[in-house]
């Protein structure tokens, strides 16, 4: 890729780094990144990505902005209260970084949907806020083949993990079935530090960057906990599951599901 | 002293860093592995910065020199894709 001056200053402290330089720059510039959720992690993931010169972003949520967001979601603000939220974040991202092209899908992600909205992208990012749209993400991206960088948080705490279908384990070799609803708190009950987003997005954006770039380790087969209060990281081994129900020998789930009874995912 | 064709030359006069090493790293990319590149420059502290940088990523340097009193020639020569 031949760069325009404006490119070679903007990109110029990856360019110099021996695991970038212009090639693996280029290499950013050609990726396709899909975003579920554009709260708490997906704003900081979407914001670095753009920073970084990702070619695409597409960004997948369906709520709207309001004033008890703004704690931690950083791409919107004041001026964005009532706009969907995909459409605030597409201009804070469009105003760092004209490069790059963002793409707001403001859709309810379901099992109908889900494997249109991947197919044209490379890598995906869960930053979904509720436990039937994470299963569903888990579950696609396995059937698609597709690496997954999954972040979640509450409270003080926060989770990272990659999954890279095939080789690594899937979130199912963790947590087999989603938790019975009402049994984990979800942010809105339990609360979250507004800062705790911006580190897992933070980690989780270091994620995709490897990926695309093939440098590094990618964190799979592991799932980093954060620990805010504590300020400790701590790294769970999760070993692939044999008989695990979607990536297993003999997978029993061989058709998405919307575990949407029960929970309460709206705001 | 033997004289060394280079495959490719840049000019980089005006540049200041970061960019001189910008430009000469892209440059490099670009050449195939023993292949000569022979840069141009004003900014003092890149004739340094260059050379140490280029010799960090791999690439071996062959010619550091100071022309007049404004310019230096460097050569790199490719060793490392």
């Amino acid at each position: 890729m031949d760069f325009t001056e404006d490119q070679l200053l903007r990109y110029s402290r990856h360019i110099i780094l021996p695991e970038v330089g212009g090639k693996g720059q280029t290499k950013i510039a050609n990726a396709k990144v899909v975003i579920v959720g554009a709260g708490g992690l997906g704003c900081p993931v979407g914001y670095y990505l753009t920073a970084a010169g990702v070619g695409t972003i597409a960004l997948i949520d369906n709520d709207t902005v309001e004033m008890s967001n703004l704690q931690r979601q950083i791409a919107h603000s004041m001026n964005t209260i009532g706009m969907p939220k995909v459409e605030s974040a597409q201009k804070t991202f469009n105003a760092l970084n004209p490069d790059v092209n963002i793409v707001p899908l403001k859709i309810r992600i379901s099992k109908d949907n889900i494997m249109e909205l991947f197919k044209d992208y490379d890598i995906v990012v869960d930053g979904s806020d509720n436990f039937p749209t994470r299963y569903l993400v888990n579950d696609a991206c396995v059937m698609l083949g597709k690496p997954l960088v999954s972040g979640a948080i509450l409270r003080f705490e926060g989770q990272v993990t990659t999954i890279i279908p095939g080789t690594g384990p899937c979130y199912r070799c963790l947590f087999e079935e989603p938790p019975p609803p009402g049994l984990v708190p979800s942010c809105q009950e339990a609360g979250v530090l507004g800062v705790l987003p911006g580190v897992i997005g933070g980690l989780q954006a270091t994620e995709v960057l490897k990926l695309i770039l093939g440098k590094g380790e990618a964190l799979s087969g592991e799932l980093l906990i954060y620990n805010a209060l504590k300020t400790t990281f701590r790294k769970v081994k999760v070993p692939k599951n044999p008989s695990c129900p979607v990536c297993g020998e003999n997978p029993i789930i061989t058709e998405l599901i919307d575990y949407n009874e029960g929970y309460c995912t709206t705001q | 002293m033997e004289e060394i064709i280079p495959d490719k030359s840049i000019n980089i006069k005006g540049l200041v860093c970061p960019y001189t090493f910008v430009k000469a790293k892209l440059a490099v990319e670009s050449m195939e592995v023993g292949q000569t590149l022979e840069i141009l420059l004003d900014y003092e502290e890149a004739s340094r910065s260059i050379p140490k940088s280029m010799e960090d990523h791999g690439q071996k340097v062959l010619k550091v020199e100071k022309i007049n009193d404004t310019d230096w020639i460097l050569q790199i020569k490719k060793e490392k894709d």
